[in-house]
């Protein structure tokens, strides 16, 4: 199922939705071209999952508009339904059903039948290479076989828009990078793809564009290299460190060289002007703020810095 | 939509068969207690009356053959062993040679009835006359029941006399007393009674507990389609039936006609296994067929219900079972609430279950008539609680 030639797969405008009081998407607006993979990178809770679920028509917008092909979507829209596929987070898969039965079952749904059907699951398989445990119940499956096949069920109808929210969530590595591999070959296939991740490497390595989205809100777009103009000729500095963390960065944030300082998991992140010739100073400030440095990594700009840039914070705070 | 609600219940239906809980919950469980309940609660409930009476017509004449030939040999389960004295009828019921527990010996009888010698001439002249009936000390219960026929016998004789002296009246002279007597016997009365109370519409044993069982489990086995939407909505399926090209309402129908399906099998091998193994009498197929239609209708509703208010699956399925203990409980499947009297014998109709129990007790007189009011009774049950229930749901499948 194709969208019209032309104009972009997907449109979407001031998108707004709010649960009660919390207002979870806030105008999220972007458009996705045919064979484009878009990214939406964001924190957990930044509304990645809110809007990929009224792009998918499972929840209705409170206001905005999304089309798909040109045709309004929205949860009563079966039609313009056609179009999208959607990869949930959750394994979206029945365990006691076999990998072809999982397949056949949803690609019914989508109209499909008869020998066209039977051929489309036979590819699939080949593709999410599970060809072999296809009468298998999933439920016997790894957890990348899984994932693979939640893939597999989403891009069985050909859809104009594949939309992946966080598909590698909880994936070994192996199973991640064919993952992985498989959405980069969809790019190249034409379909368009809407990929959500808090991996900021996936981004990296998927994405053609990226929308940065923190607290509702999608506060920058364009490819990898345009985000990291956005930080310029600055390094990101990673102090893995204890102690007092806080009182750490916000020291670090005072010195001249230094744009950002955040505490992250297991440290503090910092964007600096020239990391190597500052090095010395930043690690004495930590000594004397009464952090204990153990390690410390130096990169360039990434869109880890972009996102520390834009918001003071870690993209995994 | 059609299309899309079978492909959800030929799935569903498909994950079923694989659930082993579903045989048990379905078919199993009810089947066994059934069985325990029909026959350790009601051991006489395959009791078959089968009793031999010995005869001694010393009388021959058309008085006591008519109670030999028309009244004992057309009775159902008596055989008559006609002997030429008393004394050999005495040998007959000498408990003294009869085996404890009844009369299984061909050599001897329940009861033995004598007609004495001018038994015939002594009715039709009106002379005080006596049928005596000796009994078997081991079969109590068969030798009563010869005592009640010739009570019945007896009784008969005074209303012909009757008949006899009024047919006099209305000639005005003497007839023919004992060819008038044994005309009036043998023709049918013109008026039959028919027992039409309570006590004739229960079920026996077997068929009221096979009933039971399986109107009581029948909704905890319409649970799983309507609660797996419940389920699906957890592990993230239903997002993805959400967002296929399909209506909220055909999900809907999709796990209404699995749950149909699942039910509407599960009672009737219910009702063919117990028919068949153990001689329950459910009552004609077409009316039972309807009750049994008209359950499902409820049980779907009321689970409906139920899910509609529940907040997950597990919420639901803990709901569900406590309200089908109660409405089992006061609808009289583990026992016959109709003959407990006062508010209970009421509280049932309260309950599909008490309905449904009704019906299949209204159907002993085979007429499909009766079941009417229990079906749209059923059907009502159905209809409001689903209306709300669906719903409920309808809008939950937002989120």
């Amino acid at each position: 199922m194709t969208a019209p030639a032309g104009g972009p797969v997907l449109e979407c405008s001031g998108i707004r939705k709010s649960f009660g009081d919390h207002a979870a998407v806030k105008g999220i607006g972007f458009s996705i071209a045919r064979g484009e993979t878009y990214g939406l990178l964001g924190p957990n809770g930044a509304g990645k999952t809110t809007t990929i679920s009224i792009i998918a028509g499972l929840l209705e917008a409170d206001a905005g508009e999304v089309t798909l092909g040109g045709e309004p979507m929205n949860p009563d829209a079966t039609h313009t339904k056609r179009l999208v596929g959607l990869v949930p987070q959750d394994l979206a898969i029945y365990p006691d059903l076999g990998a072809a039965e999982n397949l056949d079952f949803f690609g019914r749904l989508h109209g499909m039948k008869g020998a066209d059907l039977r051929r489309r699951v036979a590819e699939v398989l080949e593709i999410i290479e599970l060809t072999d445990r296809a009468d298998d119940r999933t439920q016997e499956y790894s957890g990348g076989m899984k994932r693979r096949l939640n893939i597999g069920v989403g891009l069985l109808h050909r859809p104009a828009l594949l939309i992946l929210d966080e598909p590698t969530v909880g994936v070994d590595p192996q199973s991640r990078n064919a993952i992985l591999d498989s959405v980069e070959q969809l790019g190249e296939e034409g379909m368009a793809v809407l990929y959500t991740t808090h991996y900021m490497e996936e981004a990296e390595r998927l994405c053609d564009r990226i929308g940065i989205v923190d607290q509702g809100e999608l506060i920058a777009e364009g490819s990898q290299a345009d985000l990291v103009r956005i930080v310029g000729q600055r390094d990101r500095l990673t102090l893995t460190a204890t102690g007092s963390l806080a009182a750490t960065a916000i020291a670090l944030g005072g010195l001249a060289p230094v744009d950002d300082a955040a505490v992250t998991d297991d440290g503090i992140a910092l964007i600096v002007d020239r990391a190597h010739d500052h090095l010395p100073e930043i690690l004495a400030v930590a000594g004397r703020t009464g952090s204990l440095v153990k390690s410390v990594d130096v990169d360039s700009a990434d869109l880890e810095s972009v996102f520390l840039k834009l918001t003071g914070r870690a993209l995994r705070e | 939509m059609v299309g899309a609600a079978w492909t959800i219940a030929r799935k569903d239906l498909k994950q079923r068969l694989r659930d082993r809980s579903a045989y048990i919950i379905g078919i199993v469980a009810p089947l066994g207690l059934a069985l325990v309940f029909g026959f350790v609660l009601n051991p006489l409930s395959g009791y078959e009356f089968d009793a031999t009476y010995a005869v001694a017509d010393l009388d021959g004449g058309p008085v006591s053959r008519i109670f030999v030939d028309n009244v004992l040999t057309n009775a159902e389960g008596i055989e008559v062993v006609e002997v030429a004295s008393v004394a050999e009828a005495e040998a007959l019921v000498d408990t003294e040679v009869t085996p404890l527990g009844g009369a299984d010996d061909t050599n001897t009888a329940d009861a033995a009835i004598i007609f004495p010698v001018g038994f015939s001439d002594d009715v039709q002249s009106e002379r005080p006359v006596t049928i005596r009936v000796i009994g078997n000390q081991g079969s109590e219960t068969d030798a009563g029941i010869a005592v009640a026929l010739v009570e019945g016998y007896a009784s008969e004789l005074t209303s012909v006399r009757v008949a006899v002296a009024t047919v006099e009246n209305l000639v005005g002279g003497e007839v023919d007393r004992l060819a008038t007597g044994v005309e009036v016997l043998q023709t049918p009365n013109p008026v039959t009674l028919r027992d039409d109370t309570a006590s004739t519409k229960q079920l026996d044993g077997v068929t009221f507990y096979a009933a039971g069982m399986a109107i009581f489990f029948l909704f905890f086995t319409v649970q799983s389609g309507i609660t797996g939407l419940l389920e699906e909505r957890r592990t993230g399926t239903l997002a993805r039936l959400l967002s296929s090209p399909i209506t909220r309402a055909s999900v809907l129908a999709g796990k209404m006609l699995s749950s149909f399906v699942v039910g509407l099998v599960s009672m009737v091998v219910l009702f063919v296994a117990t028919t068949f193994a153990v001689d329950a009498d459910w009552g004609p197929p077409i009316g039972v067929g309807l009750l049994i239609l008209a359950a499902i209708v409820a049980a779907l509703g009321i689970v409906s219900l139920l899910a509609g208010f529940a907040r997950s699956a597990e919420q639901a399925a803990a709901t569900g079972s406590m309200v089908g203990m109660v409405l089992g409980f006061l609808g009289g499947t583990f026992f016959d609430v109709s003959q407990a009297g006062g508010i209970l014998a009421t509280l049932r109709f309260a309950t599909p279950h008490g309905w449904f129990m009704q019906g299949l007790a209204d159907l002993r007189s085979d007429d499909l008539g009766v079941i009417v009011v229990p079906v749209l009774a059923m059907v009502a049950f159905g209809v409001v609680t689903g209306a709300i229930g669906l719903a409920r749901l309808r809008k939950g499948l937002l989120p």
